[in-house]
C-alpha cells in the first residue's frame, strides 16, 4: 500500500509510519520544511527497507492543497491510507485575546484539515478505495473552559470526518476519526495527572489496527471513551459552573 | 514553540536525584533555536544510562536528545551510517545486524544513545582490538554554544572533535554523527568461557587471550585469600556460523539477576549486603566447571547480559549504587584494590575486570594503558565513600584514573592529577563556550569549565 502521512515531524505521525513501514507499506511524508521530510523518509527507508519520499506543504495555504495531493499521487502512485496528523493546539489564554492567534488554532486544525481531506477524498472516491484517518481529540467532544478555541476547532473536524464518512461509504471508502487522549507528545509534556498518557508507539498500533479494522471512531487510549461519555452526560446547567 | 517542564532525573545508579528543566526537542531546528535562545546552561542527556551526573544540571536546562532519532543515511560499501544522536546502540543492531553489520564498539548495555557513546567516549570488551567509540567516528555536527552548527572530524575542526570524543557533552550538542560500522557474518559469537582461579590467573588467561577480539572477565571482588581475584574469563570473535546459538554461560548471570530482582519492588537494601553478595558470588563462582568451555552465544547475552533484567538498577533501593571503575597500570595496585575492598564491609555485587589496549585518547576520555575494574556497590552512605576515598588515593598514587561516565562523587582536586590532558581539553571547550553554556553537575563538582 501507497500511505500518505501529512503532517510528518509530531511523534504520532513519525509512530504511525514507522508501523505501516515496518509492514512494507511504502510512505510518503509531509511536513512543514523538506529538509526534515527528507530526514523522517531517509530514516524510514533505513530502517525498514521500503520506499519512502518526503514533500513540504503547508496546512494553511489551501490553494495549493488539490495540486499538492496530485502531485503526490504523480510521483508516489495512487494514496492507500492519508493520515492527517497535522495540528496546532496554540494557548487558550493567547487565542482569546488576539483573533489572529485563535485563527490560527482554527486554520490549521480545521480549514487546513478539510481542505485537505477533501482532496485526497477526490481521488479516493474516483477509485473507490481507500482510507483517510484524521486526528481528532477527546477535547473536540465537549467545550471547556481550558482549551475551547482548540477543543471547537477538533470538535468541527470530528463532525466534519463524521459527514466525509457517511459520503463515502457507499463508494468504498474508509473514515476514521481517532480521538486521542494523554499521548507523551509535546502536548502532554508537564502535565501532572494520574491518568495514564500513551506512547506514540501504541498509538501508530492501534491507528494501524483500526484501520485494518475498516474502524469508524476510534477512542485511545480506549478508557477515554468512558470519561468521555460521563463528561458528555453532565448536564449544561452543571457543567458551566465547573473548572475544566 | 519548545515546551519546558521540571522533572526529577538521574543516572541510572539513581543516585543522586535532582530537579531540572527539561525539553524534548523533535528536530535539529528546534534543537538550535533552545541554544539560541539559551539564557541559562544546558546539558544533553540520551538514555540517561551513565551512572552519575555527567548527564544532570540540578536547577538547569535538560535537553532531551531521544527524539532527535533519525537515521540519515548509510554507505554499504563502506559501512558508514550517518544518524542523528539520539539514535541508540540497540536501534543500529536491530536495523543494520540483518544486513550484516554491528556497532564498532558496545558497551555492557545497547540502551544507550550516540551521542552517549561518544560524549563518555565508551569502550567495550574489544578495547585491546578496537580502541574506543571514538575512533570509529568519522565526523560530527557539532550544535556549538553561539548558535552556530560546524562539522568536525578528525582533519576538520580536529581539536575541537577530539574534545567533545569524550567531552561529556560539555563542548556542544551532537546533532549527528556518521560512524564505521563493523561488518559481521552473524550475530552470533564463538565464546570460550574459562574458571580463574585467582588474581593471577586470570592475568595468565589474559596474556594468552591476545588473539580474541573481545575479551571481558566477571570477579569475585569478596573473595580473600587464595581465591583473590577469581572469577569467570570469557574471551571471543564474531561467529562464521549461521547456525543460532544454544544458551551459552553468560547469560546465567542474567537469569540469575532476573530471578534475584523480580520486579522492581524494593524498598529497603536489605536485599544485597555482603553475605548474600558473597553467597551470590560463590554459586556463579561454582556454577562454572573448572578449565576451558568452548560455545556459541548470540550477542545479546554475550554483550549485553543485565539488559535482560529491565531496570535492574532497581535492586539497590531506593538510595540507588554507585559504580567505582578505575584503571591503573600495574597489577599490583590491582592486588590492593582487592585488598581493599575484600577487606571492607562494603560488597560489589558486579565487577568486571579487563586488560585495556594500549591507547590513551587524551582529553576525558577514560581508557589508558592498564587494567580497568568496575565495582557497583549499594550506596551504603558514607562507609563507601570512606572505602572510594582509600580507592582514589591508590589510583593516584599508581598512576591511573576513574571513569567519569559512572563517577558521582569524585573529588575535585584529583581530576587533574589522573586526566594529565585536563588543561588542553579546557582550553578547547573555552575557546568555543567561554561563558560556560553547556554544564552539568559533574563539571560543575569536577571545576571542569
Amino acid at each position: 500500500m501507497n500511505v500518505l502521512i501529512l503532517g510528518a515531524t509530531s511523534p504520532i505521525a513519525q509512530a504511525v509510519a514507522h508501523e505501516y513501514a515496518s509492514h512494507k507499506h511504502d510512505i510518503f511524508v509531509a511536513c512543514r520544511k523538506q529538509e526534515r521530510a527528507d530526514e523522517i523518509a531517509s530514516d524510514l527507508v533505513l530502517r525498514h527497507d521500503v520506499r519512502a519520499l518526503g514533500a513540504a506543504f503547508d496546512a494553511t495555504n489551501l490553494d495549493a492543497h488539490a495540486d499538492f495531493i496530485a502531485h503526490v499521487e504523480e510521483e508516489f502512485g495512487p494514496i492507500d491510507v492519508a493520515l492527517v496528523a497535522f495540528g496546532d493546539m496554540g494557548q487558550q489564554e493567547e487565542s482569546q485575546q488576539d483573533i489572529s492567534a485563535a485563527r490560527k488554532i482554527i486554520d490549521v486544525n480545521y480549514t487546513g484539515a478539510v481542505s485537505l481531506c477533501e482532496a485526497i477524498a477526490e481521488h479516493m472516491l474516483t477509485r473507490k478505495s481507500g482510507s483517510i484517518l484524521g486526528i481528532s481529540s477527546v477535547a473536540g467532544d465537549r467545550g471547556r473552559q481550558s482549551n475551547y478555541i482548540y477543543g471547537s476547532a477538533k470538535g468541527a473536524f470530528t463532525l466534519y470526518l463524521q459527514g466525509l464518512r457517511n459520503r463515502c461509504f457507499p463508494n468504498g471508502v474508509h473514515v476514521l476519526t481517532a480521538k486521542l487522549g494523554f499521548v507523551d507528545t509535546r502536548m502532554t509534556e508537564g502535565l501532572d495527572t494520574k491518568i495514564p498518557i500513551a506512547s506514540p508507539e501504541q498509538v501508530g498500533r492501534a491507528l494501524y489496527n483500526a484501520q485494518q479494522g475498516k474502524k469508524d471512531v476510534l477512542y485511545y487510549p480506549r478508557f477515554w471513551a468512558g470519561i468521555m461519555g460521563v463528561i458528555k452526560a453532565i448536564p449544561e446547567g452543571l457543567f458551566k459552573r465547573l473548572k475544566l | 514553540m519548545t515546551k519546558w517542564s521540571t522533572k526529577s532525573l538521574s543516572g541510572w545508579g539513581r543516585y543522586p536525584v535532582i530537579q531540572a528543566q527539561c525539553a524534548r526537542p523533535s528536530d535539529r531546528d528546534e534543537t538550535i533555536s533552545i541554544v539560541q535562545d539559551a539564557p541559562s546552561p544546558l546539558i544533553s542527556h540520551g538514555m540517561g544510562r551513565s551512572y552519575g551526573d555527567a548527564a544532570l544540571l540540578e536547577d538547569g536546562k535538560v535537553i532531551l536528545t531521544r527524539n532527535l532519532n533519525h537515521m540519515l543515511a548509510f554507505d554499504e560499501a563502506n559501512g558508514l551510517l550517518t544518524c542523528e544522536a539520539g539514535v541508540t546502540l540497540e536501534e543500529i543492531i536491530n536495523t543494520f545486524l540483518p544486513r550484516g553489520f554491528f556497532p564498532p564498539v558496545v558497551p555492557g548495555t545497547q540502551f544507550v544513545t550516540i551521542g552517549g557513546a561518544i560524549g563518555c567516549n565508551i569502550h567495550g570488551k574489544n578495547h585491546h582490538h578496537d580502541g574506543c567509540f571514538g575512533d570509529h567516528v568519522t565526523k560530527m555536527e557539532l550544535l556549538l554554544a553561539n548558535g552556530d552548527v560546524v562539522t568536525v572530524s578528525p582533519t576538520e575542526h580536529k581539536e575541537l572533535f577530539w574534545a567533545t570524543i569524550g567531552g561529556m557533552g560539555l563542548t556542544g550538542v551532537i546533532l549527528n554523527a556518521t560512524i564505521k560500522l563493523t561488518p559481521v557474518k552473524s550475530g552470533e559469537i564463538d565464546v570460550e568461557t574459562i574458571r580463574v582461579e585467582n588474581l593471577d590467573h586470570f592475568f595468565e588467561v589474559s596474556a594468552e587471550s591476545a588473539d580474541f577480539t573481545h575479551v571481558v572477565s566477571w570477579i569475585d571482588t569478596v573473595a580473600t585469600g587464595k581465591n583473590m581475584g577469581r572469577g569467570v574469563f570469557m574471551r571471543g570473535r564474531y561467529s562464521n556460523s549461521t547456525a543460532t546459538s544454544e544458551s551459552g554461560g553468560v547469560d546465567r548471570l542474567a537469569s540469575a539477576i532476573g530471578k534475584l530482582a523480580n520486579g522492581k519492588s524494593f524498598n529497603s537494601n536489605l536485599l544485597l549486603n555482603r553475605f548474600t553478595v558473597r553467597a551470590f558470588n560463590e554459586a556463579y563462582f561454582r556454577k562454572e566447571k573448572k578449565g576451558c568451555v568452548k560455545s556459541m552465544t548470540n550477542y545479546k547475552p554475550f554483550f549485553f547480559p543485565l539488559d535482560a533484567v529491565a531496570n535492574w538498577n532497581y535492586i539497590y533501593g531506593p538510595r540507588g549504587f554507585l559504580q567505582y571503575q578505575f584503571v591503573v597500570p600495574s597489577r599490583d595496585a590491582v592486588r590492593e584494590a582487592l585488598k581493599l575492598v575484600s577487606s571492607s564491609k562494603e560488597a560489589s555485587f558486579l565487577s568486571v575486570i579487563k586488560e585495556f589496549g594500549d591507547k590513551d585518547h587524551g582529553g576525558l576520555s577514560f581508557p589508558q594503558k592498564g587494567i580497568t575494574l568496575a565495582m557497583d556497590f549499594p550506596n551504603t552512605g558514607k562507609p563507601l565513600f570512606k572505602l572510594f576515598e582509600k580507592l582514589d588515593q591508590l589510583v593516584l598514587e599508581a598512576g591511573g584514573r576513574i571513569y567519569l561516565g559512572k563517577d558521582a562523587r569524585l573529588p575535585s582536586k584529583h581530576v587533574a592529577a589522573m586526566y594529565s590532558d585536563l588543561d588542553t581539553w579546557k582550553d578547547t571547550r573555552k575557546k568555543y563556550d567561554p561563558n560556560g553554556l553547556f554544564a552539568s553537575d559533574l563539571a560543575r563538582r569536577l571545576d571542569l569549565l
